[in-house]
């Protein structure tokens, strides 16, 4: 897909937040998806990875060390801020409120997962509607199928990582499946398109 | 944005429970709520939260089914090992120097955070002096905590915490095994009271001189958050200590200048 292709998905639809949902190969996959956003980037991104419980999350440490832009994970009550990029911590359920800030909670786990990508993505429909982006990588689970729906539902823009290029395809598959996303992109195209939404 | 017609049944629905049951929901946080009643509502099969909002005006058993899913009984024995670690290390030296002592354990779901706390107390020489009132909203939950019966399936798992949690007995000579349940040994809640009591709308009932209330702020709203704080504030004894979930802060508070961190990675807090 060439640049005017994503250019012409972009125009017009004023995102204002970016949730991204993984799973197993999701590590590599943000990898080549997030260093390289520029420091004061403008809108939040939320990306929620599946991790153990009871493990305590070195996400937003990694990523720091490799990124201009604040890299935290997100926090109960926290108010969602442009430019940050914030990572669900295990073992508990993130959701964006209404009036755009954080909360977590301990309900059982959702597809196998605490935190749950489907319960973010919607939570983040609701708040967001159409101004947001929601981006599924990769990951072996059913998780996500639903959120990415909910988000095209409100109508939000909804970018599939291209199944063939998936370290495990299930996840990408399982929500194109329930629901036609926007575009289907490899992670080289969606990075691109996360710049342009700069310029647009 | 325009509030969707779910938002507004399910504001319409909080309120009626409130005025006719006294349950107040109404500051609970919006998504994690808006997830448990559309999956009341499915379980009880109504077809909108209009219509359950209908059933449990008419139905007061429909209402208490309801209960057990806008609470959250997802609990477990010594959850977080290293704050049972920091209770035992930091907050037990300093309530050994009182003659007696009342711990409160609010929202205690169905009892596993109780049966820790009393394991922990035993093993330090002070359950026999301290009165633990363990508080939920939910009268099931406290049913099933009364009864002290767990699954035993989950032992091993609680076991594991135990151990990391600095125990250092056998685990298994806390219950007896029948039946796939483990049966806590009884004298460990013979000093507890289960009791109902609601942070939204009820007052303090006694001087404390340790509160663990743990992932029960995560679903309260700023406001509700605000009197739970000032409820423990008032019930902490002087230099008394708050334990809260391990994602759970006091820091967004108005009432943050009146603790101070004792071990601000296991959220153990002490009353200035």
């Amino acid at each position: 897909m060439n640049r005017e292709q994503i250019k012409a998905a972009l125009t017009g639809r004023g995102i204002e937040a970016v949730v991204i949902g993984a799973s197993a190969g999701g590590v590599g996959a943000l990898l080549h998806l997030l260093p390289g956003l520029p420091a004061g980037y403008g809108r939040p991104v939320v990306a929620l990875l599946h991790l153990p419980e009871n493990r305590h999350s070195q996400l937003a440490d990694v990523f720091q060390q490799r990124m201009s832009l604040p890299v935290r994970e997100a926090a109960d009550k926290e108010p969602v801020s442009s430019g940050t990029l914030y990572f669900a911590g295990s073992g508990y359920h993130l959701s964006v409120e209404q009036d755009r800030t954080f909360s977590l909670s301990c309900e059982a786990p959702w597809h196998f997962a605490r935190p749950s990508i489907d319960f973010l993505m919607e939570s983040a429909a609701d708040a967001y509607g159409p101004r947001l982006l929601g981006i599924l990588l990769t990951g072996a689970n059913n998780d996500g199928a639903a959120g990415m729906a909910a988000i095209g539902a409100a109508g939000g823009l909804t970018v599939v990582q291209d199944p063939d290029e998936a370290e495990v395809a299930t996840m990408p598959r399982e929500a194109i499946k329930l629901r036609a996303p926007d575009l289907v992109l490899p992670l080289k195209d969606i990075h691109t398109l996360l710049l342009m939404l700069e310029n647009i | 944005m325009q509030p969707s017609d779910t938002d507004i049944e399910l504001k319409m629905l909080v309120e009626a429970i409130y005025l006719k049951y006294s349950y107040d929901f109404r500051d609970y946080t919006g998504a994690s709520q808006k997830r448990r009643v559309l999956h009341a509502l499915r379980e009880m099969g109504c077809d909108s939260i209009s219509a359950l909002q209908a059933r449990i005006m008419h139905e007061p058993a429909a209402f208490s089914e309801l209960l057990q899913y806008l609470t959250i009984p997802v609990t477990s024995m010594f959850r977080d090992p290293t704050y049972f670690k920091a209770l035992r290390e930091h907050v037990v030296p300093v309530l050994r120097t009182y003659p007696s002592l009342k711990v409160w354990i609010a929202g205690c779901s169905t009892g596993e955070e109780v049966v820790s706390m009393a394991i922990l107390l035993k093993e330090e020489g002070l359950l026999e002096r301290t009165m633990i009132y363990a508080t939920d909203i939910n009268p099931r939950s406290l049913e099933k905590a009364r009864k002290g019966v767990f699954p035993l399936d989950a032992m091993r798992e609680y076991t594991a915490n135990y151990q990391l949690a600095g125990g250092s007995r056998s685990f298994s000579d806390y219950y007896t095994a029948a039946y796939n349940a483990a049966l806590f040994d009884k004298s460990l809640c013979d000093n507890v009271t289960f009791a109902d009591h609601s942070l939204a709308t009820d007052a303090v009932f006694a001087e404390t001189h340790l509160i663990s209330c743990r992932n029960v702020m995560i679903y309260f709203k700023k406001k509700l958050q605000e009197r739970a704080f000032g409820l423990f504030h008032e019930s902490l004894c002087h230099r008394g200590f708050l334990g809260l979930g391990s994602k759970e802060s006091i820091d967004f508070s108005s009432y943050a200048p009146n603790f101070e961190p004792v071990m601000k990675r296991d959220r153990l807090f002490r009353k200035r």
